[in-house]
Order: structure tokens, then sequence, then C-alpha cells
């Protein structure tokens, strides 16, 4: 059986750096400002604050998918162990302001606590969350990542065993007996750093904070690309025989990405938490990983602009869908997701090229022959 | 013949009344009085086994038998029956013969209810007539009745039944019923005052190995030891380690099917996945909701059976005629269920692989995704067609039940189960090493080009195989609805499971997706039996020993993340599964 080979996705855009620039400043300066100035609403930019953490998730799936030829399901996973890490810090911040007025989460003292467990003493520093916001991901993605990798597990395979992991780590999250909330998760965050949730300033400030994340973290992805690591991460995603052959040991490299990739996604994580209020477990599941998957898809994996554009225009679907068309959004997702691996797996970035010969056709045709 | 003869005195004495008849006694004991009198005289009808007891001590209890007071007469205590009419007044029968109760002219009496007096009864009556009707069971001609009436005298531990118990032991011919009413011998002797009787009892229980006297023999060495009795306190230690030790025998066994049964779950899930895992490369994400067809397809064919079936997909009102069909014909849909849901699931595979999977065989991931797409379309649609709640599926009665073999429980669903693993697992077998398809299969499995420069129509054989495939995820479904909920979703709870025996089984052989589904099996049983008790040595473990040690409590959760940790650390040792097809491809 010949080397199963994916279709290469195109070469991003010759002005990616500048879609990137009037993207940072569009997103960091226009929206607040248009929300301080009235014009839109809170709930608008609390929105799009979402998606920015979303795109955040999706840039995380295409370093793997995208860019090494890993298609791994457990972004989610990392993604909402970020988002935990930083709640435990906002629950510590709600004091005795909850429905018990004790100084404990209510959940635990529902579930008869009197005291905070002991894992749960450091987090009410800040800078503790902030550190296990890249630690436990972190080091998760280290121990499988050197497991999977050391015994070459790839395609397929590597797909279903995080795909598992994910599942385990909802299994475990799930549990009340995990003391991390259960069901019902973390939600009713008060204050971050002290400054009130509620507070339309902390929302524009924590929207801010996300953009300047986001643009870093694609600063950060166009300095691989271009450095040796870039290089052989393309190397690895086209033929990884070859290149490990060629002399590189590519379970290091893949190691060093898919703990890259995990980070990224926490911070992503960590950062939706208090803006969207809630972190639970149905967040952890494999199906949250497909879900973000598709927005790479969709968007056009391989590009640092394609999975961000992706993870805004199908949340945005997603946002009307499932308010207009419930029934159906569903076979939407399914429908939009087959139709493009089926017939567009550049994703929505490859439209123009491929649009480009029936543009010039139609122009010939337009145009009347001078001869 | 001196045995035999004394073997039927016993019976006499056992069946028949010393003196009076049952109904006679219990009339008499209606009207006497004081209370201790008519306690007496029902005492006298323990161990009868006379069929009329039941009823008329029923009917005292709840006020329906009257004191009828002939003007000048004695009392009559007679049951009243049959319709009212107009004033109310019923016919009576008199309690002691039977007979209709008649005035002095000789015509039948017809009495009003609400005209009598009920006769009265005391907690302490009450009581007693509950002691009589225990032990009216135990002569009763039902097996299971009687198993249930001695299993409640033994845990009651009543001395009063002694006698009544003792003679049973010649009489009762059903051995599973003779080793029960040995144990509640024992465990009534076990209250005894006398502590001979109460030794010997604990020896008896020794031998019995009986589980259910746990509690009584914890007690009795309790009170042993308080009063010094070290002879007594010994025998129950000793009695005690018996039972432990038939209990873990018994809790092995149990663990030992449940993991077969779990095993064959498994397999009948994966097997299809691991079919076209193996030939084509495609993981089919797509896979639970064929099995979720599976399911729906019997849901469907049982209402047809039955009084039909109203659906309303996209709002566009269906309703299907159903054959009302009765006893065993309604019994035997599950017969045709079966085919059916092969062929509806078969038929979904079809279409799937013709309209998606063929333009993507060359690219694994990509399939992998756009089958996850197909997944939510199929799921919503039959959430749609079918209502997003799960809905009944009721097993054939034949399947109920259960089968216990020295005290482990074998559900006959489960049973069932095992054995059509083995039947669907000996089919596939010859299919494919028996037959001219399963040869081609077996062609384009190992080398696909060559198989192709042969003149094998590989995009047919790539097709059928799909057919097949989904088609034993259609079965799988049918099975699935005999032993849990049928949903929507049911085959989300599944695909993880079946995703990972294909995993560690590998693709090359039937034989290691067997393997690894009754592996898998077995140590997701194993642990969830014995997690629990490891869990206190799971909590010396350095930093999360605590998390760990509370993990190890919902044992079920705990097996399922071992079961996980066990497969990544297998696949460190094989990393394409048991059994991988061997090649010397490299890409």
């Amino acid at each position: 059986m010949a080397a199963p080979v994916d279709p290469l996705p195109p070469a991003p855009p010759s002005n990616a750096t500048a879609a990137t620039l009037a993207f940072a400043a569009c997103t960091m300066l226009f929206l607040p400002a248009l929300d301080a100035g009235g014009v839109i609403d809170h709930f608008t930019l609390n929105l799009w604050g979402k998606y920015l953490c979303f795109a955040l998730l999706a840039l995380s799936v295409d370093l793997l998918w995208g860019g090494t030829g890993l298609l791994s399901l457990g972004q989610a996973l990392f993604f909402a162990l970020g988002g935990y890490m930083h709640g435990m810090y906002l629950m510590r911040m709600i004091g005795d302001q909850g429905q018990y007025h004790k100084p404990i989460p209510d959940f635990l003292v529902f579930l008869g606590w009197t005291d905070l467990p002991a894992f749960w003493r450091p987090f009410e520093h800040f800078s503790f969350a902030l550190l296990m916001v890249f630690l436990l991901p972190g080091l998760l993605a280290f121990v499988f990542g050197w497991l999977a990798f050391r015994s070459r597990i790839k395609g397929v395979y590597f797909s279903i065993l995080t795909q598992a992991l994910t599942y385990a780590g909802a299994l475990i999250f799930f549990r009340n007996n995990t003391l991390m909330g259960g069901n019902n998760g973390f939600t009713d965050f008060k204050a971050e750093l002290g400054f009130a949730l509620r507070e339309p300033a902390t929302q524009r400030g924590l929207f801010v904070v996300t953009a300047a994340t986001l643009v870093g973290v694609i600063l950060l992805l166009r300095w691989l690309r271009g450095t040796k690591l870039g290089l052989v991460q393309r190397a690895i995603r086209d033929g990884e025989n070859r290149t490990l052959f060629s002399g590189y040991a590519t379970p290091a490299f893949k190691l060093f990405l898919f703990v890259l990739a995990a980070l990224i996604a926490a911070v992503g994580g960590a950062l939706y938490v208090p803006q969207v209020g809630i972190i639970n477990p149905s967040d952890m599941t494999p199906e949250k990983s497909l879900e973000a998957i598709v927005w790479v898809a969709v968007g056009g994996r391989g590009t640092i602009v394609g999975p961000i554009l992706g993870a805004v225009a199908v949340n945005l679907l997603k946002s009307y869908a499932t308010r207009a068309i419930p029934d159906l959004w569903l076979l939407l997702l399914g429908g939009l997701f087959l139709l493009v691996v089926l017939f567009l797996p550049g994703g929505l970035v490859s439209l123009p090229a491929r649009l480009r010969p029936l543009w010039a056709r139609f122009r010939a045709l337009a145009t009347p022959d001078p001869a | 013949m001196r045995s035999l003869l004394l073997l039927l005195a016993l019976c006499l004495g056992g069946a028949l009344p010393a003196a009076e008849e049952a109904r006679a006694l219990i009339a008499r004991a209606a009207v006497a009085k004081p209370e201790a009198a008519q306690a007496e005289l029902l005492r006298q009808l323990m161990g009868q086994a006379d069929p009329a007891i039941p009823p008329l001590l029923e009917a005292w209890r709840k006020d329906r038998l009257f004191l009828h007071e002939p003007a000048g007469g004695a009392v009559v205590p007679v049951l009243l029956e049959g319709p009212k009419d107009k004033d109310g007044a019923q016919a009576a029968r008199r309690v002691a013969d039977d007979r209709p109760l008649t005035d002095a002219q000789g015509a039948p009496a017809r009495l009003v209810a609400d005209d009598l007096n009920a006769a009265a009864h005391s907690a302490n009556l009450r009581r007693v007539m509950k002691a009589v009707l225990d032990l009216t069971h135990l002569s009763s001609p039902d097996a299971a009745k009687r198993l249930a009436s001695l299993a409640a005298i033994g845990q009651a531990q009543e001395l009063e039944k002694l006698p009544a118990l003792e003679r049973r032991l010649t009489l009762e011919p059903d051995p599973r019923v003779m080793k029960a009413l040995r144990e509640a011998l024992a465990l009534v002797r076990l209250g005894a005052p006398d502590r001979a009787v109460r030794l010997t009892a604990l020896r008896e229980l020794e031998d019995l190995q009986s589980l259910a006297s746990t509690d009584f023999i914890k007690l009795a060495e309790k009170k042993a030891i308080a009063v010094g009795d070290t002879g007594l306190a010994a025998a129950a230690h000793r009695a005690l380690q018996a039972v432990e030790r038939h209990r873990a025998v018994v809790d092995f066994g149990g663990t030992l099917f449940r993991s077969l049964s779990l095993g064959s779950i498994l397999l009948i899930v994966a097997l299809g996945l691991a079919i076209t895992f193996g030939l084509m490369g495609v993981i089919n994400m797509a896979h639970g909701e064929m099995i979720a067809i599976g399911a729906y397809t019997t849901y469907v064919v049982q209402n047809l059976f039955a009084s039909g079936l109203a659906l309303s997909p996209f709002g566009v009102s269906l309703s299907l005629p159903g054959l009302h069909a009765t006893g065993g014909w309604r019994e035997a849909y599950f017969l045709f269920a079966l085919p059916l849901s092969f062929l509806a699931a078969a038929g979904a595979g079809i279409l799937l692989e013709r309209g998606v999977i063929r333009f993507l065989y060359r690219r694994p991931l990509e399939s992998l995704l756009a089958t996850w797409g197909v997944s939510l379309i199929l799921q919503q649609l039959l959430r749609l067609t079918f209502g997003a709640n799960n809905v009944q599926v009721g097993s054939p009665a034949y399947l109920s039940g259960n089968w216990v073999v020295g005290d482990i429980l074998l559900g006959w669903n489960r049973v069932f189960v095992i054995g059509f693993a083995a039947v669907i697992v000996l089919g596939v077998w010859l299919l494919l090493t028996r037959t001219s398809v399963g040869l081609l299969i077996r062609a384009v499995t190992q080398n696909r080009s060559m198989a192709a420069c042969m003149g094998v129509r590989t995009e047919r054989v790539n097709t059928l195989t799909f057919a097949l495939g989904s088609g034993l995820a259609g079965l799988a479904g049918a099975f699935l609805s005999q032993i849990g909920n049928v949903g929507p979703s049911l085959g989300q709870s599944y695909v993880v499971d079946s995703f990972m025996v294909v995993v560690v089984g590998g693709v090359g052989d039937l034989v290691g997706t067997v393997l690894s589904g009754l592996g898998i099996g077995a140590f997701d049983q194993f642990v969830q039996q014995y997690s629990p008790s490891v869990a206190g040595a799971l909590a010396g473990v350095p930093g999360i020993g605590g998390f760990l040690q509370n993990l190890a409590q919902d044992s079920a959760v705990f097996g399922k993340i071992l079961v996980l940790c066990a497969i990544i650390l297998f696949l460190q040792w094989r990393p394409s599964g048991l059994f991988a097809a061997r090649s010397r491809n490299l890409d």
C-alpha cells in the first residue's frame, strides 16, 4: 500500500504579515473603544473575547495538525485544564460571598467539607494559579507525548489515544469526589485580581489581554515557521520516516511541538474562563476537540490566518444557528465539515486561489477579443 | 420398611393437623377470649400446609373476617362474598366449614358488611399470624416461595419456628431449598439460649459456607468474646473464615463472568470496526451511529409486532401499522429484528462508503474527520426521528432472570451475550477463511496493490467489507438494546471503548480483536472489583496519594482510567497491537 499522503494546503499568502497586523490593531483597539463609546454592547465584546480564546485553541490544533500532521483530539483537554487552573483561583476570590456565605467554595460546602482541601490552598495566589495554568497541561502533555512518540504511535492511532485521554479526563472531572465542582464545574465568579468581573471595564481589560496574547502567539508561530524547527516540522508532516532517516530525532521535535500546542490551548482556556464565567467538564470532551478541528478545517489548515478565521466564522454561525434553528445546527455543522473535508481541503483561505482561475476565465469571456 | 413407615408418619404429622382442621381452628380462634387464648389457638396452625389458611388469615388481618351474631345464638365467624345487592347485602360463608350461612329456615342468609363487627386483631395476634403464614409458605408447592420464606425465617431468628423447620427437614424434596432450610435452621439455632445448640449451629454454618449469615456469625462472635467464652468465639471465627473464603471464591467467579460478558460486548461492538480498519485503514467515527441504527431497527421491529409506531421526522407525521402479535409471536420479534438490524446498518454503511469514504482512501486522517461529520448528522437525524429521549425496548421473557451456579448469579441476558459473541466470531471467521469473498477481503487487507494486479476489484471489496463491518455494528446495536437503554447517543458510549479494542488487538488477525476485547473486559472488571480494597495502599503514593485513594473508591471510573493507562503502556511494548499486519512498506 502506498504511503497515505494528505494533499498539501496551499502556501500562505504573502501579505499575511499585513493581515496579521491589521487584525491585531482592529481587535485590540477598535472593539474595546467601540464598547467604551457605547456603539456596541458589552455582550458583543464579551462574545468576541470568547471567539479570540477559541482562536487560540484553533491555533493549537493547527500547530499539530496543519503544521506537523498530528491530529490530536486532546486539545480540548488542555484548554479545559488551563481553564480549571485559573478557575480555581477565581473560586478562591469569591471568598465568602457564595450562596452559603462560607469561606470555601459552595460545592465543597454542599459536599460536606468545612475546611479547604490541601491542594486548593495555594490557589489563592494568582501567581501560583498562573504557574499551574502552564505546569499541569504542560506536564500532562509531556508525559503522554513522551510515551506516545517514543513508541512511534502516529496517524489514527495517535488520534484515538488522545481521544481516550480526553475522555478519561472528562470522566475524572465529572466526579464530585474529584473536588473540582463535578458536573457543574466552576461558576459565579466575582473578582479577578481585585477587579469586579461584572464591571465592563474589567471585561474590556480581559479582552485586551486576550487579544494581546493572541497576537503574541501569532508572532511566535510565525517566527517558529521561519526557524530550522519549522522546517523540520514540515518535513515530519510530509514524510516522517525520511526525516528520521536523515538523522533528525523526530520524537523529540514532536514532543516539543505537542507540549507547546498544549500550552497555547491552556492559555486560551485560562483566558476563556473569566470572560465566559463558567468552566465545566463538558468543555473537556473529545467532541469539543473535534469541534475545534472543524474550525481549523473550515478556515484552512497549515496557515495562521485560517484557524483564526475558521474559529470566528464557525462560532458566529453557531451563535446564530443555535438560536435560530437549534434542531438543525448539528446537521449544519456535520454537513459543513463533510463538505469542507471533501471539496475544500484548503479551507476558506484557499478560496481566493481556487477562484482566481475561474475569475480569469470569466474575465476572458467577458472582455471582447481585441483581435 | 420401618424407616418408610416412620417417614409416612412424619408426613402425616407434617401435612395434617393433629386434631382439628385448620378452618375450624381459625373459626374457634376468631371468637375465643381472651386474646392470649386466641394466640394459643393460632399457634397450633404453625407448620400446617392447609391452603385455606393464607386467605383466611389474610381476610382477618384486613378486617374482612366478620362475626355474625344471630339473635340468641352463638357467634359465627363468616366471610362475605359475591356482588352486593341494593341493600348492600352479600352472600355469607361460614369460616368453620366453608358452607353458606343459613338462617333458621335453612335459606341462604345475606348480610350487610357495615352491620357486622370484624374480628379484632391486636399487634401480638398479627405477629402470630405472620409467623403462621411464613411457615405455611414453607410447605408451598412453589420452590421459590419456600426459598423466600426460609430466607425470611433465618434472618428473623425466631425460635418458636424451630419445630416446624425441623419437621420440614425430612420432607423437603428440592436440594436447593434443602440447603436454604439447613441454613435457616442453623441461623435460628444460633439465637438459641443453649450454648451447645449454638455451637452446633456455628459448625453447621461453617459447613454450609452461607453468605447470608456473615453478620449473625460476627454478632455471635462478639457476644461470645463479651462473656469470655473462648470455645464459642473460636468456632464463630472458624465459621466466619469459611464463609469469607467462600465469598472470595464467589466474588472471583462473579467477576470472571462479568469480565467475559463485558468482553463479549466490547468484542461484538469492535469486530466490525476492526474489519474495516484492517482492510481500509479507515477509522469510522460513525461506527457508534451504526450501532444506534441497529438498536433503533430493533425498536421499530418490536413496535411493528405490537401496536405500531407513530413517528414525526421533520414534522412529517408517519404512522406504521402494527401486527398486534401476541404470545410467542410477539416474543419472537427479536429473531426478525436481528437480520433486519444487520441489513439496515449495512445499507447505511454502503451509502457512507460510496458517498464519502471512497474519496478519502489516501487520506486516513481526513476520513476519520469526515466520518465524524457523518456521525453528527446521523445522531441528529435519529434524534429528530425518534426523539431525544431513550426509547423502550423490552427483552423477551426468556432473557430475564438468573442462572445460579454455586451462589454465583449469572444473568440470562449476559449468558446470551456471551453465546452470541461466540456465534458472531465463529461466523465472521468462517466467512473470512472459508468463502471466496473472505479470500478477497484477506488478499486486499494484506496487499492492496498486489491484489489489484491479480484482478481483484478492490473498490468492490471495499464496499462489501464496509457493509459487513457496519452490519456487524447493527447486530451489536440489536444486542445492546436488550441490555441497556436505546437513545440517539447510544453508540457514543461504546465507541471509545471499541477504538481501544481495535488499537490493542491490532489489525492483522481476528484473534487479536478477540483477545483484546476479552482482555480489556477482564482488566476493567477486575479493577472495578478489587480497586476499593487497594485504595488504602494507594494513599502511600507520594504527592498524589490522596487523589488516587479517592479515585479508587469510584471503581467504575477508576477501572476505565486504569484501562487507558494500561493500554498506553502496552503500546510501548507493541506499538501496532497484538497482531500487526506484517509488511515491508514504509512511508
